[in-house]
């Protein structure tokens, strides 16, 4: 590019010389450049003014455009329908494994006021106090006539309260369909449904959202209406949980303990058919969580998953199993339990300081041996005994499909050395929640899987990783029988079922540190029928007292033995089990008459 | 012989004013505003009756106050349109002081009828909203500024003008009025762009816009309140766009019929800020579009008259002035069709107000004026090329 010098030099020394005007020269080029300067200015005007155009264009033809789509569609009402567009009130149902209803929605009316279209305010506060007697009349009154435009009164009226504001007759109280959450059984299964209530709240809708439980672990799933209403199907049995129930309360009552806990899972898929947890509460009516105290002594704590308990000479199976697996014993093996025996300085005793002397592993377990089990896990190690509690689970909280399950997360020992190895090896130092053990312990009934345990139907068995060897699982199964045949849980035998199971007793822990004497955590856990497992139960009584004797026992032998075996008796049938009875004494003929 | 003796005869200088006016005038878009003018009054008709019978007035109260104001209105704008674009820069210089001292004095003096935002001056017979006023006479200095800074050895005027911008944009979100906020933000960005913006400075100042708009989103709750009603999905029927956008449904392509509509008595602003959902409603899509077509024609028609344009200032001016009138228009009417959030922005012409007519008459004639056509020095730059 050729630049033009700002002053014209050459024209003006030539001036100078032929005596010309250089100033003029100058303004002459000045004038030049000016006008050179607006040409090239206007020529980019130029172009700005089309794309400036064309922006106008185009907005505007985007309002004609969108008026015209306006002015083709249809027109709504003005008032009642589209507004609650944006609140879905859709949920589906929940159902047990057979299609029972657990949980479905039902239409109500909440009652709304809008004081600018009231005919007679202070009659209507007043007609309406006398139909809900809990409503203050006054103050109704107070809100009527005052400056509100719009206030709720009730949320959900019942179809003759309704006819009764209909009969008032006044403008202004208005009614706004809602869905309801019903649990038809009421307080049936409440733990694992747990409850919903309202969430964004408009005049022609709510949404019903879960807050707890199932409910609130599929609630996404359950609102989602891609789903099509399809209901939730849960593996719970409504009859089983039903039978399960009321026995666990009549035990509960019996055993006079202060709540308590069962869960019936199926070994092979991990589906819990029931799980109960004492007290219980109405998820139509929620009770509100405890504000002082201890949260687990709420009804609305779930003690099946959320409960985390020590819970006793029930691991020592685990502990029998994995050595038999591991090939370090086997059934018969003898193993001298005699006292004293000393672990990081601490003294390892027996129940009751008895002293056993030489016992068979199967003996161990059956009549309980404390020594006896830190004995072999001595021989297993403290790296192999955590890895294998790990292949069953008691690391994490179980992925039990409740809000409450991801709260039961296993409290294990900080530093895990060899006396923490012994002391879990029979159930003390691992706290973990029965639904953990009931996992622990399919795993023996199926021949060795881990299991997930799971609320939701399965079709098919989910096999896990393979934690021991069948045979060893089988050689377990065989000891748990004899637990119920010749040892700690002789109570325990339902005839025609052939349980087999562990008891458990720990002492309960002092909030503070240190344990109670007299208040225990009892806890029975059983396969059956134990020559074919096919479904494992697990029944904790917390702080139970058996009072028939002369002193209170406490033992789980004599509080949730009984228990479990009168659960067993009802649901074994209920789940398609037959018995298989073989009668001990043949039924004597009587010849009456000879001739 | 005779002028020695008997003094020089009268003569008078180039053509008499009215037929210069008349044939130098742009009279299609003059034509278009007459028309627009027409079909405010005639919605004025439909839409002002309740408001007036809510105030207890005869039910054409504010048509006639309307019919009046929009007389003032155009006459003011024709004889705007007959001054030389120089008289008009000194007018509108004046004017737009006056303005600025009147809407920097609204806190003190102004009050907010009642709406929450002070913006006009209540003077007995009539309110007056300073901010209508101030526009054109901004667009004109600003206008003014930008050109002489293109000038050799000019002034900066682009650093005073956007001083400027940026001064009375602050006092209009201080009353708070973010609609006219950023209407005047736009007007200099479009004179700006026009006068020749670098590319780069353009793109950090969208971004500084948007910076801006979420800041007034997160300070004020007017302003969030309006968005978030603007961002929902579904526009609950019950408020004033809900009526609006039902009122358009019910109109269709020929509209319910004149005076059969409703929206005009359940929508508070419907004389200003929604009449064309009113529109929409009695008499259909067709009068829509029609008004639609004529604020398009005014705008492009000025852009394709300004792009002769020799002089850098009137272009300018005529930019911002018909940029302005158009994307207030499309402001008007994309709220009522939800294309943008809620603001009260008044459609010029048509709506129902006194000082919003009267200042749209201002602006018009200041743009008729310098639409006008005029000697662009073609010989000289036919000659100029020629001769380079």
């Amino acid at each position: 590019m050729i630049r033009t010098p700002l002053r014209p030099l050459a024209r003006i020394l030539k001036a100078r010389d032929t005596g010309g005007d250089p100033d003029q020269i100058e303004r002459d080029n000045k004038r030049q450049r000016h006008e050179e300067m607006r040409d090239t200015m206007r020529a980019r005007a130029e172009g700005r003014f089309l794309v400036l155009g064309f922006f106008f264009v185009c907005a505007f033809m985007a309002v004609g455009a969108r008026m015209s789509v306006l002015a083709v569609s249809e027109a709504t009402e003005p008032r009642a329908s589209a507004g609650g567009a944006a609140i879905s009130a859709a949920r589906a149902d929940i159902v047990d494994r057979n299609g029972n209803l657990l949980a479905t929605n039902f239409e109500t009316h909440a009652l709304y006021a809008q004081p600018p279209l009231m005919v007679d305010p202070e009659g209507a506060a007043e007609h309406l106090a006398k139909i809900f007697p809990d409503l203050d009349g006054a103050r109704l009154k107070k809100d009527f006539t005052g400056k509100r435009k719009f206030l709720w009164i009730r949320r959900k009226i019942s179809p003759e309260q309704m006819q009764a504001v209909h009969e008032i007759g006044e403008p202004g109280l208005l009614f706004g369909p809602r869905d309801m959450r019903l649990y038809p059984n009421g307080a049936l299964a409440a733990h694992i449904l747990g409850g919903a209530s309202f969430g964004k709240e408009g005049v022609s809708a709510a949404e019903v959202i879960g807050v707890a439980g199932v409910e609130k672990y599929f609630d996404d799933y359950l609102r989602d209406p891609a789903n099509g209403a399809a209901p939730l199907e849960l593996s719970i049995d409504l009859t089983v949980q039903a039978a399960s129930e009321r026995v666990l309360w009549g035990g509960m009552k019996l055993m006079n303990a202060k709540g308590a806990s069962s869960v019936l899972m199926d070994a092979h898929t991990g589906e819990v058919i029931s799980a109960v947890s004492l007290p219980t509460f109405d998820p139509n009516n929620r009770p509100r969580p405890l504000t002082e105290g201890d949260a687990s002594d709420s009804p609305l704590f779930n003690r099946s998953v959320q409960g985390v308990y020590e819970l006793g000479s029930t691991f020592k199976i685990f502990t029998a199993a994995q050595a038999i697996d591991l090939g370090l014993v086997n059934a018969n093996t003898v193993i001298d339990t005699s006292g004293p025996m000393k672990v990081g300085g601490f003294r390892i005793g027996e129940f009751q300081n008895k002293n056993y002397g030489k016992l068979s592993v199967t003996d161990i377990i059956v009549k309980s041996s404390n020594r006896g089990t830190a004995r072999m896990v001595l021989d297993i190690g403290t790296k192999r005994q955590k890895d294998f509690l790990k292949s069953l689970g008691f690391f994490e909280a179980t992925p039990f499909e409740t809000v409450e399950a991801k709260t039961g997360k296993p409290l294990l020992p900080e530093r895990w050395g060899d006396l923490s190895s012994v002391t879990i090896s029979y159930g003390h130092g691992l706290s973990s929640s029965p639904m953990h053990l009931a996992a622990g312990y399919a795993a023996i009934a199926n021949g060795g899987y881990a299991v997930t345990p799971t609320i939701l139907k399965r079709t098919q068995a989910a096999k896990g990783a393979q934690v021991m060897s069948p045979e060893a699982a089988r050689i377990a199964r065989g000891m748990l029988r004899k637990v119920v045949t010749e040892g700690t849980a002789s109570m325990g035998d339902v005839p025609g079922y052939a349980v087999g199971g562990k008891t458990g007793t720990a002492d309960k822990p002092k909030p503070r540190g240190g344990y109670y004497d007299d208040k225990v955590i009892a806890t029975f856990a059983t396969i059956f029928p134990a020559h074919d497992p096919k479904y494992v139960l697990i029944v904790t009584l917390d702080e139970p007292e058996e009072t028939s004797g002369t002193k209170p026992r406490r033992t789980a032998g004599w509080t949730a033995v009984p228990v479990a075996a009168e659960m067993i008796g009802r649901v074994a049938p209920l789940l398609g089990l037959p018995p298989s009875v073989e009668p001990t004494e043949l039924a004597g003929i009587t010849f009456t008459s000879s001739n | 012989m005779t002028e020695m003796v008997y003094g020089t005869v009268p003569q008078r200088d180039g053509e008499p004013i009215l037929p210069k006016w008349w044939r130098t005038i742009d009279k299609l878009s003059l034509g278009c505003v007459l028309i627009l003018f027409s079909i405010g009054l005639l919605l004025g008709l439909a839409a002002s009756v309740p408001l007036a019978e809510k105030n207890g007035f005869p039910p054409f109260h504010y048509v006639f106050r309307q019919a009046f104001f929009g007389g003032v209105a155009l006459v003011v704008m024709i004889i705007t349109s007959m001054m030389r674009p120089t008289l008009v820069r000194r007018l509108a210089v004046l004017g737009f002081i006056v303005t600025f001292v009147a809407l920097a004095m609204l806190p003190f003096f102004g009050t907010d009828f009642g709406k929450g935002a002070v913006r006009w001056y209540s003077l007995g017979f009539a309110s007056v909203q300073p901010s209508e006023f101030l526009k054109p006479g901004f667009v004109v200095v600003a206008a003014w500024m930008l050109a002489s800074s293109y000038e050799l050895n000019g002034p900066p005027g682009r650093t005073w003008s956007f001083a400027l911008t940026c001064t009375i944009a602050l006092l209009l979100v201080l009353q708070p009025d973010f609609g006219q906020a950023c209407l005047v933000l736009f007007g200099w960005g479009v004179m700006y762009f026009v006068a020749g913006a670098p590319i780069m400075l353009l793109m950090c100042m969208a971004g500084l816009v948007v910076f801006g708009g979420i800041l007034a989103y997160n300070s004020s709750e007017h302003f969030a309140g309006r968005i978030d009603g603007f961002l929902s999905a579904e526009v609950d029927p019950t408020t004033q766009l809900g009526y609006a956008t039902n009122a358009i449904r019910e109109g269709g392509l020929f509209g319910v019929g004149v005076g059969e509509g409703t929206v005009k008595w359940s929508l508070p602003d419907a004389h200003t800020d929604f009449i064309i959902a009113v529109a929409a409603e009695e008499y259909g899509l067709i009068l829509v579009l029609t008004v639609i077509a004529l604020f398009l024609t005014i705008v492009v028609r000025s852009f394709l008259r300004l792009m002769q344009e020799h002089d850098p200032f009137i272009r300018l001016a005529g930019t911002g002035l018909a940029a302005m009138f158009g994307v207030q228009a499309i402001i008007n009417m994309g709220v009522a069709v939800r294309l943008l959030p809620a603001k009260g922005m008044t459609l010029p012409f048509v709506s129902y107000g006194g000082s919003s007519v009267i200042a749209s008459g201002i602006a018009l004639g200041m743009l008729l004026a310098f639409t006008r056509t005029r000697a662009q020095g073609k010989i000289t730059e036919v000659l100029g090329r020629a001769w380079r």
